[in-house]
């Protein structure tokens, strides 16, 4: 049977099934729906005077073992950097919802953007990743939404799960029947009897976990540069390697959040990129260009950041390459190709409404397809 | 033997600092209450003061600067837990650039003590004046001293609802007011008055800190002792699912749309414009088509336009936005003017239902006007245009449209049904 449903109700129910306990917001047009929804459903639903505070609560439920939610926009954002830097450094799970709108500043609250993915490209002091994963279509918003706090769990690291405007508050007919179970994650505690090294790292790169009122084991959490026992250091050999550890983690880990779509036509030399809201119109665009008997492939990569070599590789099979996306300089296309792209790498760009499909396959057919 | 909480002789500051003091008494005080090392949750500030945690064998948690009591509150509310003890650490510094945090902390009262380590400067950076110097004292970089008196940080979290203030002068055996603050429940905060050795006495020679405080007309005392209201975490075990019932449609009737239909409603908001538009796309469902809807209003949703992007679709929908809608209905002044841009650019193949209070615009599309303001008022002109539509378009059945009507609020405005009933020839 059809619901009549949106985006930010899939993704909110699927976050508390998949186990976050905790949801702290600000409200902020355009995801005060989830806020809205987080507070009928999630177990604790606490409501923040600002961005930082909601950061820095989300961090002490982080720290004390509980999954923590919240959804912003850029201003919002904004406001959590130095405290997403404290979340990263100090290895605590979390998830952001971070729902693009229209900037710079206050912009346009009411008009969908995809215009941070750089912004979250260089949120981190040093350059270092978060995971990012995207949604582009409504079972996005229930899967990537899981995948968001298991991989946030998973690697002990926060997780922006990146959306749109338009995917969270337009409502939709959807078949919940489609939906895959979401089962709560296990968390794994640190069981040892011998002294509790907090940030002691496991084969894949990841530190055991106790939650800071802890009755048996001592537990330090610091988000200052310090060694695997969480001690202020400064530029110790020990507190350095640390840093890059955390770094390491996030990437070498990267295939166990890797989560990508790519329809590959056998006949065509174009291939058609995008993520997010834009990938509507991109899988629209190959729909209408297949009918006209044009096929071309199709790539939306969901997770953004950081970017496997994969991506390349799938990209330069390709003769043409078309990245469509709903910010004016190509943001994403700069994280692929550099300032400078190659002269096969074409884009699609629009601020303040949403690419069509039919812009889209004009720039196909510009370059010969 | 007592528990030792300090692991050093050596602790971090500088020769005379009043930091030392603090984690000293403050480690007597824990002794005097019998707790143990993982009863206690030590949160610290950026600062000198933030650099003692490795000296504690506590539990410690050491984030950002000015950040430490809202640390500290997802701490405390995370841990849930009041036989935990959290303590904070914060500067005067800390305390000016994080003051919310403080105020909001005393008004949720959650559970900790605060320990504010005024000694009315910035040490760590150099001894730059905070908002917490006092009048006449100098700093560093404030040769000429402070113009205003400082934040009294004891009434403004008092007033904000702490249940147990005091500030005391950080010489000698402060253990005792130590403990008392560590005792209570809720949130407390114990200020205590310091000087830095380095940056302090040197700009300030001579100075006495007693003295200091006496003209600077600080008060040393306890400034709140109520009853405590400690914050209990909410954990609601057991929430329905967001997927409620209402939600799901049932096909019931047939419909005849062989491609998508895009459909743009554009009014004035309060006029039932996003009520119209559910309508629509629930009896579309009702019908077996795949719909989309998105709202447009301005921020402030009460005043101005307020139209909907619909799309039925025997096809499931990808792309949701309609650059050149089908259809498009306006039933007001303030939705022509929204909508104008869609209308320059119709084609002859799009349709305009349009109230005929408007005057009708310059467009290529067909131009249909029809009486609903005046017959039914702004509130229910676009219920009646959409039946208006559905009554042409002839692509679901009016018995469809009229059952959705009469599942919704709307239909308890009974001259709106009757003139529904008239106007279609339809029994509700
Ligand atoms: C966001 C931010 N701004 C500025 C600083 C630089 N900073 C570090 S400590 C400090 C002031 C510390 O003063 P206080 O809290 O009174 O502690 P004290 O050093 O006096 O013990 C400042 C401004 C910082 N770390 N973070
Ligand atoms: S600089 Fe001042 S505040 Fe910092 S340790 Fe030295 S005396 Fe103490
Ligand atoms: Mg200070």
């Amino acid at each position: 049977m059809q619901a009549l449903i949106d985006g930010s109700r899939l993704m909110t129910e699927a976050l508390v099934r998949a186990g976050a306990e905790v949801f702290i917001g600000y409200p902020i047009t355009p995801a005060n729906n989830l806020y809205l929804f987080s507070g009928k459903r999630f177990k604790t639903f606490l409501a923040a005077p600002d961005e930082i505070t909601t950061l820095q609560w989300m961090s002490g439920f982080s720290a004390a073992g509980k999954l923590p939610v919240t959804a912003t926009s850029f201003p919002g954002f904004a406001l959590m950097l130095e405290s997403i830097n404290m979340a990263y450094m100090m290895e605590l799970p979390m998830v952001i919802v971070l729902v693009q709108r229209l900037g710079p500043a206050t912009g346009t609250a009411t008009s969908g953007a995809q215009g941070d993915i750089t912004l979250l490209n260089g949120m981190l002091s040093g350059g270092y990743s978060i995971p990012v994963i995207s949604t582009s279509t409504a079972n996005d918003c229930w899967e990537m939404a899981e995948h968001a706090l298991k991989t946030a769990a998973d690697l002990r690291t926060p997780v922006i799960l990146l959306t749109s405007k338009e995917e969270v508050m337009t409502q939709f007919s959807f078949d919940l029947d489609t939906l895959k179970e979401i089962k709560p994650i296990e968390r794994k505690y640190y069981t040892g009897d011998e002294k509790f090294i907090p940030y002691n790292r496991d084969e894949r790169g990841v530190p055991e976990f106790l939650p800071v009122s802890n009755d048996k084991h001592q537990v330090r959490y610091t988000a200052s540069t310090h060694n695997a026992n969480g001690i202020l250091e400064g530029i110790t050999p020990e507190a350095l390697s640390n840093t890059i550890k955390i770094q390491e983690k996030i990437e070498n880990n990267l295939d166990s959040y890797l989560y990508y779509e790519f329809v590959k036509e056998e006949s065509s030399d174009t291939l058609l990129v995008s993520y997010g809201i834009t990938a509507n119109a991109v899988r629209e665009a190959a729909k209408i260009l297949k009918e006209e008997g044009r096929p071309v492939s199709v790539f939306i990569p969901k997770t953004l950041l950081p970017i496997p070599d994969l991506y390349m590789n799938i990209m330069s099979g390709y003769n043409n390459v078309v990245i469509a996306e709903e910010n004016h300089p190509g943001l994403y296309r700069k994280l692929l190709f550099g300032a400078k792209a190659p002269a096969n790498v074409h884009s699609v760009n629009t601020i303040g409404r949403m690419i069509n499909p039919d812009e889209i396959i004009e720039e196909v057919k510009k370059h010969g397809n | 033997m007592e528990t030792k909480f300090i692991n050093t002789n050596t602790l971090p500051f500088c020769k005379g600092c009043s930091h030392t003091t603090i984690s000293q008494n403050t480690e007597k005080a824990l002794q005097k209450l019998g707790k143990s090392l993982l009863d206690v949750i030590l949160v610290t500030d950026i600062g000198c003061l933030g650099i003692i945690d490795k000296a504690f064998d506590t539990h410690t948690v050491h984030g950002l600067h000015g950040r430490s009591v809202a640390l500290a509150s997802g701490v405390s509310a995370g841990v849930n837990n009041p036989d935990k003890k959290v303590i904070v650490y914060i500067g005067d510094g800390g305390a000016t650039i994080g003051m919310q945090h403080l105020l909001d902390a005393a008004h949720n009262g959650y559970n900790m003590t605060v320990v504010v380590h005024n000694n009315m400067l910035y040490g760590m950076t150099g001894g730059q004046p905070s908002e917490f110097t006092p009048k006449g004292f100098k700093t560093p970089t404030l040769p000429q001293g402070a113009s205003h008196k400082g934040y009294d940080i004891c009434g403004l979290v008092t007033e904000a609802g702490a249940s147990y203030v005091s500030r005391i002068t950080g010489i000698g055996d402060i253990s005792d007011q130590l403990a008392e603050a560590f005792s209570r429940d809720g949130f407390s905060l114990i200020e205590v008055m310091e000087i830095c050795t380095s940056y302090g006495v040197k700009s300030n020679p001579g100075m006495k800190l007693k003295s200091l405080i006496r003209e600077a007309g600080i008060e040393i005392k306890v400034y709140a002792d109520n009853k405590p209201q400690p914050y209990e975490t909410q954990e609601r075990e057991g929430l329905p699912s967001l997927f409620s019932s209402d939600m799901l449609i049932e096909k019931e009737f047939p419909h005849k749309l062989n491609k998508p239909l895009r459909l743009f409603l554009s009014g004035t908001a309060g006029e039932g414009v996003q009520a119209a538009a559910e309508m629509f796309i629930r009896a579309g469902m009702r019908c077996g088509l795949n719909v989309t809807k998105k709202g447009s209003y301005p921020v402030t949703v009460g005043v101005g336009f307020s139209a909907s992007h619909i799309i039925l679709s025997p096809e499931p929908i990808q792309y949701t936005g309609a650059p050149r809608p089908d259809v498009i209905i306006v039933t007001s002044e303030d939705g022509l003017k929204f909508a104008q841009k869609l209308i320059d650019n119709a084609t002859k193949e799009s349709l305009l239902l349009i109230d005929d209070s408007i005057e009708r615009p310059v467009t290529k599309a067909k131009i249909i006007t029809k009486t609903f303001r005046e017959h039914v008022g702004g509130r229910n002109a676009m219920i009646m245009a959409v039946f208006e539509y559905l009554q042409q378009a002839d692509i679901i059945p009016m018995e469809d449209l009229m059952k959705q009507f009469m599942g919704s609020k709307i239909s308890a405005n009974k001259t709106l049904k009757r003139l529904i009933e008239e106007t279609f020839e339809i029994e509700g």
